[in-house]
């Protein structure tokens, strides 16, 4: 087996960036007491202006001004390796977090699909760069060799345990995962490489360490196995973005909206599912949440399609109050199905699909917007038609024509003004619903030329009702 | 008498200008009226563009005019699209002209959204016809239907009143519609005259 390491070196900090819309801006992650503000974490401006990690903050506050402070929050960073894992698991299905900041994929059995190693590190670069995490990548034979290998290489690929250990013997004593005291006492013998432990005599490293010491060089070198508990994907995707301010605009809910759906589809494609159904919760500091539902016909999971759709509710959307938080649920994960396409398409210039068009105009006009007619089998003209999906039996058509328009509401003709050119039909049906007609219909044609069809209720002799045009 | 120059004198100095040979069509979209299709210039409906149907009312002939096309096009598996129809389209009488009913979509909306609507759909590529009822359109609306329709190289159908015709158009090709006598006039067409005289118009029923 072959372990990747992707060592996430600054998870904290590049998370927080990725959520804001000028990245390149001082900005620090402060945590600790109250009393004691310590700089947890700083991007490389606010570094240009002489800020250091393990600052305090009011020294941070003599040397520089006009940074950025945000509260470092390990609930933040736990929910990004989840999210992390969960676009890891699209590549191999043993992905593991027990490193805090770091996730191990078991690759080899992986190659043959993204495959040979150089093009699949390439894509996984590609892809935590567009994500926006600074990362390491290392391969080595075995998942602890490659989290210790990752400590002091990037880029390094170690393809058997040979190499493996070739790397590993050059590493210095303090990097290799040692247990502080157990390094400190290392260094003090006068050993400060791996290959230098390995030439001691195993039995009296074993009289003059603790146990654990020889168990992660064993470890480490592949001798014993190591048992990883293994990433198991969510059944659903809940994410919520705090902004930190009050947005009163939709505009400005856009940019963090854009994040959690591109989230949302490195999810999905991680799980392989598509989205049919997913809301959007606006929380506001005072008034209930907002809820924003986003309904699809079918399961998608194209990032700029749903952006698109969410973008359409959330526009025509009136904000009762100014939101404080964003949370995007999505329960609703059916199996994501590829549309076909032809080979030999007649329109090869297709720019967009009607499932893409439909979901479009649906979201701008409403869910009852698009539909399809259909035919059904009555005589009464109201009853013969209907919108709906999906494809009934063809229904033969009656003999007599028919008008291709048809009134929403049959209107009153005026006595005179038309002439009855041909007629009457009778058409009497619908006894057992109570909506029964009897009417006798007539082909008429108006002063100007318009042909319609108009109908007389049997019994009464007067007025002439207008029910469609022969258009 | 001195004045005799040659012909190709004169093209040489271009002092002459020549009309560009018309590229022949790259698909024709006939109209299934024999008559209409002699008389238009691309031997049908000019396709990627916008044809402006000029109606006294609606409901007076413009569906004998526009099913045959529809027909074709939806048993064909390509999508039609109507967007804010004035009244109910009746489906046994469009499945009885030949339209099938599955490629067939309606759009409703309000005024303001069906141009935006018909525009999406046009531009989409994935509709082979459009149909809309413009209220208000003016030249800039038709103009916007007219190049999303080039976009999508669909057929755009709009269907306006009467008096429309008094104001110019950008649409590829405009046709009148009269009931008395029931005619169809061609008023412009691109590429070539406009026929003077009217084409009688196919009544059914």
């Amino acid at each position: 087996m072959l372990w990747a390491c992707i060592l996430l070196p600054q998870l904290a900090l590049d998370g927080v960036l990725r959520g804001r819309d000028d990245p390149v801006a001082p900005l620090v992650l402060i945590s600790g007491p109250t009393q004691r503000r310590v700089l947890q974490a700083v991007n490389p401006s606010a570094h240009a202006l002489g800020l250091r990690a393990g600052q305090t903050l009011s020294t941070a506050q003599t040397l520089a001004q006009g940074f950025t402070c945000v509260e470092h929050d390990p609930a933040a960073t736990e929910h990004l390796q989840q999210l992390l894992a969960a676009w890891a698991y699209r590549f191999s299905s043993q992905v593991s977090l027990h490193y805090p900041r770091a996730l191990l994929l078991e690759v080899e059995s992986s190659l043959g699909l993204f495959g040979p190693w150089p093009a699949f590190e390439a894509r996984l670069r590609e892809e935590l760069t567009a994500l926006g995490f600074r990362h390491r990548i290392v391969l080595a034979s075995n998942p602890v060799a490659a989290r210790m290998l990752a400590n002091g290489h990037d880029g390094l690929a170690a393809f058997c345990p040979d190499q493996t250990r070739a790397a590993l013997v050059r590493m210095p004593i303090e990097r290799i995962g040692l247990a502080a005291d157990a390094a400190t006492a290392f260094v003090r013998m006068g050993v400060r490489t791996l290959d230098q432990v390995l030439a001691l005599p195993r039995d009296a490293l074993a009289r003059r360490f603790a146990a654990p010491v020889q168990l992660h060089l064993d470890r480490l070198l592949g001798l014993r196995p190591m048992a990883l508990a293994c990433y198991m994907p969510a059944d659903r995707f809940d994410a919520r973005l705090e902004l930190n301010f009050d947005v009163e605009s939709h505009q400005a809910l856009l940019f963090p909206l854009r994040r959690l759906i591109n989230d949302l589809t490195v999810f999905l494609v991680g799980r392989d599912v598509g989205v049919q159904r997913f809301t959007l919760y606006l929380e506001h500091a005072e008034a209930e949440d907002t809820r924003v539902v986003v309904g699809l016909l079918a399961a998608e999971r194209e990032a700029g399609m749903l952006f698109e759709l969410a973008r359409g509710r959330l526009e025509a959307l009136q904000l009762v109050a100014p939101v404080r938080n964003l949370r995007l649920l999505a329960e609703d994960l059916p199996r994501f199905v590829p549309p076909l396409g032809e080979l030999f398409e007649a329109r090869t210039q297709q720019h967009q699909p009607w499932e893409q068009l439909r979901e479009r105009l649906r979201a701008r006009l409403g869910d009852e917007a698009v539909r399809t007619l259909q035919v059904q089998a009555d005589h009464r003209p109201e009853c013969a038609w209907r919108l709906g999906e999906g494809r009934l039996a063809n229904i033969s058509a009656p003999a007599a024509p028919r008008p291709g328009w048809l009134l929403a509401t049959p209107q009153a003709l005026l006595a005179d003004g038309f002439q009855v050119l041909a007629g009457p039909e009778r058409i009497e049906s619908g006894w057992w619903d109570g909506d029964d007609i009897r009417r006798d219909y007539y082909l008429i044609e108006t002063a100007s030329g318009q042909r319609g069809w108009a109908y007389r209720n049997v019994g009464d002799s007067h007025s002439l009702w207008l029910q469609g045009w022969f258009a | 008498m001195g004045a005799v120059v040659s012909l190709d004198g004169l093209l040489d100095t271009r002092q002459v200008w020549k009309g560009r040979p018309v590229a022949p069509p790259r698909d024709v979209q006939p109209t299934g009226h024999a008559a209409l299709d002699a008389a238009l210039p691309d031997a049908g409906w000019p396709s990627g563009a916008l044809t402006e149907v000029l109606l006294a009312s609606a409901g007076s002939g413009e569906l004998q005019l526009l099913w045959p096309s529809l027909a074709r096009l939806t048993t064909g598996g390509e999508r039609v699209v109507l967007v804010t129809p004035p009244y109910i389209p009746y489906a046994p009488a469009w499945q009885a002209a030949g339209v099938d009913l599955h490629w067939l979509s309606l759009v409703q909306a309000n005024p303001a959204d069906a141009l935006w609507a018909a525009e999406q759909c046009l531009r989409s590529g994935s509709c082979a016809a459009v149909l809309c009822w413009p209220h208000q359109a003016d030249d800039r609306a038709l103009r916007r239907l007219q190049v999303a329709a080039e976009t999508g190289q669909a057929l755009a159908f709009a269907c306006r009143p009467h008096f429309a015709a008094l104001n110019p158009s950008p649409a590829a090709l405009r046709i009148a519609i009269d009931s008395q006598p029931a005619q169809w006039r061609v008023l412009k067409c691109r590429g070539g005259r406009a026929p003077a005289a009217p084409i009688a118009a196919y009544r059914r029923g």
